[in-house]
């Protein structure tokens, strides 16, 4: 069978899964709706959070950012999942005890203020869409080159499922979809990544394969890579090249905004009790390390793997896979200097004999890393199918997960909770099905025609999360002090703080962007962190000059730190 | 790990309120015992966000550099490199089922554990 027709099979199936699971478990009540009725075991619970959190960015390009950034990259590996301890340790347990639905819900009670609940929910719903709309164009991209159908196309098929099962099930069919969603996108990723393994490194096992020797060979791998990246004029793979405040700054951002993405965090009401809430953070960051320990050794195989077939070499004598690349465009060759080879070189390349710099002829984009790994490694084209499969797991989950929380926001926290508390249940059920509907519309559409601006403001959600939600949580649940005007002067000053230097930079002043400008050389995306320390700062401040909350608040607090009695997660009584 | 107060309530039916079984001053008594299980809790928490950080943005971050002179026994991965793109996820695991194991046991201990 073709590549195309073995696509075609294996997403098709994966599909059909996905509905039929979705099919049979369909929600009920808000309850089911909302946090599937709070009766998820928690590894299950950890296997959907994983699928949740793990995008089409995590699948696709994370391992090629890594291939060509080296050392630079660990940022994302660090803060996307050093942000889980924060999760286990800081929030799931609390939140889950308080039980309620969503984190606007705890942060309007929690401060006793419409205020802070509306500035939640409007910061829950931007960083939502942010997400969303990648996905949606990750699985709009993935439809394209696989089968061969326009874009436009691939992202209204993934509309249609994500319809089926998010409007359908709520969080209790996204739940069970996600578990079977892990399965096909993990298998998918480690398939190729072993193969690749044994190849290059002669072992199964990629995270020991990295660090050891070519296959039949003396010298390490990363050696190698570092030996070779120094001939070409890159800065050396294993080592730093980006200023160190800005690394640190930049992990303490994601990891922070990681523990303050309300997608995930809504994830932790859907366990029984507070004790499943905390192991369920340790088993969602196991099987996230399954993917985020490999993504690294993958990168290696494939930036020595590359550099080897093309760095010198004439461009006649290319290996096969590269030419569908080509085509695409995703790979370009430009022979400067006509003489049929390959200058793949970094900035600091020079001439030994002329001592004049020399230029660089190949353009590769980070994105194909891990799509051509199979072809690199000469597997059969069936596994080409499976990448396909895992890819749109990956992105359809988190699509779901993120339409839900834009749902919810509308349908419990603006409606129920804000403009109409006397909206019936079934009422609520149905306008949350409905904006889980508009969600899906919204999304379709800034996946198709994408403005410009939508990969600049991926830096916006980890930002706003962590200069936001992180914080005004932390505070109300490990000091009993805090109160409304402190918790909203916090907010204020960190999200205007964040938001207006992101916007200064990427918007604004894109010139200016660089490190000599930047606050103590950080970045906007590193930003956060700074954020986070004022919206911190603030809010203490202000709340020793301010009187303490109600008493009923102060109980509510201890209560939170007690797992005893935790019920359901549940609807407050409307007088 | 902290010293343990005096054992309280475990053996208490689930359900019963928080100050049951107590005659005398019994919910100044508890309240002074869920102090010292926050405290606890906090203690526990604070220390292994001080493993936490050390690891990652410690050793894989401010001091890598330096790490990188020592290489892991046996393979090519240089010490703040290796713990950047994999020890510190490694670590991250094991303190997450760490905090929850520890936890669990001091629920118990305080007799603020789940039924």
């Amino acid at each position: 069978m073709s590549t195309t027709a073995w696509t075609i099979v294996i997403v098709g199936a994966t599909f059909a899964l996905y509905l039929f699971i979705a099919l049979r478990s369909r929600a009920g009540s808000t309850g089911e709706f909302y946090v599937a009725g709070g009766g998820v075991p928690p590894v299950a619970n950890g296997m959907a959070t994983a699928a949740d959190w793990m995008s089409a960015a995590s699948f696709l390009s994370m391992a090629g950012v890594i291939s060509f950034a080296g050392y630079d990259a660990s940022v994302y590996l660090m803060g996307w999942t050093g942000g889980y301890v924060l999760l286990a340790l800081l929030l799931a347990p609390y939140l889950r005890k308080f039980g309620r639905f969503t984190v606007p819900d705890f942060i309007g009670d929690r401060y006793e203020s419409s205020t802070a609940r509306i500035v939640a929910v409007v910061a829950a719903i931007f960083v939502s869409f942010t997400y969303v709309a990648g996905q949606m164009r990750g699985v709009g991209l993935v439809f394209s080159r696989f089968l061969e159908v326009e874009v436009s196309t691939g992202v209204l098929i993934g509309m249609g499922v994500v319809f089926v099962y998010a409007v359908l099930g709520g969080m209790k069919g996204i739940t069970y979809t996600q578990v079977a969603q892990y399965v096909v996108l993990i298998f998918a990723f480690m398939v190729p990544a072993i193969f690749v393994s044994l190849a290059v490194a002669g072992t199964p096992v990629p995270q020991l394969g990295f660090g050891g020797t070519v296959a039949g060979g003396s010298t390490f791998l990363l050696d190698r890579l570092d030996g070779l990246h120094r001939d070409l004029g890159f800065h050396l793979y294993t080592e730093r090249s980006l200023p160190l405040p800005e690394l640190f700054a930049t992990t303490l951002a994601l990891m922070v905004g990681t523990a303050g993405l309300p997608h995930v965090i809504i994830r932790f009401y859907t366990v029984p009790r507070v004790r499943d809430a905390r192991i369920s953070a340790g088993w969602a960051l196991v099987f996230i390390a399954v993917l985020y320990t490999t993504a690294p050794a993958v990168a290696v195989f494939a930036r020595t793997n590359l550099i080897e077939s093309l760095a010198g070499k004439p461009w006649a004598e290319r290996p096969a896979w590269v030419d569908p690349w080509v085509a695409t465009g995703l790979v370009r060759f430009d022979d400067r200097d006509g003489d049929g080879r390959v200058s793949y070189v970094g900035p600091a390349a020079v001439d030994p004999a002329s001592g004049l710099p020399i230029e660089n002829e190949l353009f590769v984009d980070k994105d194909i890393m891990v799509l051509a790994n199979p072809e690199i490694a000469g597997l059969p084209n069936w596994v080409t199918g499976l990448v396909a499969a895992g890819a749109l797991a990956a992105a359809l989950s988190t699509a779901a997960g993120l339409l839900l929380v834009i749902s919810t926001s509308i349908s419990h926290d603006l409606l129920k909770r804000t403009l109409l508390p006397r909206i019936s249940e079934r009422g609520e059920l149905w306008v949350a099905r409905g904006a889980a509907a508009v969600g899906v519309a919204i999304a379709g559409w800034l996946g198709i025609d994408p403005p410009g601006f939508v990969s600049e403001v991926v830096a916006f959600a980890f930002g706003l999360a962590a200069a936001s939600f992180f914080p005004a949580i932390v505070m109300g649940i490990f000091s009993r002090r805090m109160n409304r005007h402190g918790a909203i002067a916090g907010l204020v000053v960190g999200l205007a703080f964040t938001a207006g230097y992101i916007v200064w930079f990427k918007f604004l002043y894109p010139d200016l962007a660089s490190t000599e400008n930047y606050l103590f050389g950080i970045s906007p995306t590193g930003i956060g962190a700074v954020g986070m320390a004022l919206n911190f700062a603030v809010a203490i401040a202000v709340a020793r000059f301010t009187p303490p909350p109600s008493s009923a608040i102060q109980e509510l607090v201890t209560s939170i730190r007690t797992p005893r009695g935790a019920g359901a997660a549940h609807e407050i009584q409307v007088p | 790990m902290p010293t343990p107060p005096p054992p309280h309530g475990s053996s208490a039916s689930p359900g019963s309120g928080p100050a049951a079984g107590h005659a005398a001053a019994p919910a100044a008594a508890r309240a002074a015992e869920l102090e010292a299980y926050w405290r606890a809790n906090r203690r526990l928490v604070a220390g292994l966000l001080a493993i936490w950080a050390a690891v990652s943005l410690g050793g894989g971050v401010l001091f890598a550099e330096q790490l990188d002179r020592v290489r892991l026994p046996g393979t090519g991965f240089k010490l703040g490199f290796w713990l950047a793109q994999q020890g510190s996820i490694y670590v991250f695991v094991v303190l997450i089922f760490v905090y929850a194991a520890a936890m669990n046991r001091l629920d118990r201990r305080f007799g603020v554990d789940e039924a």
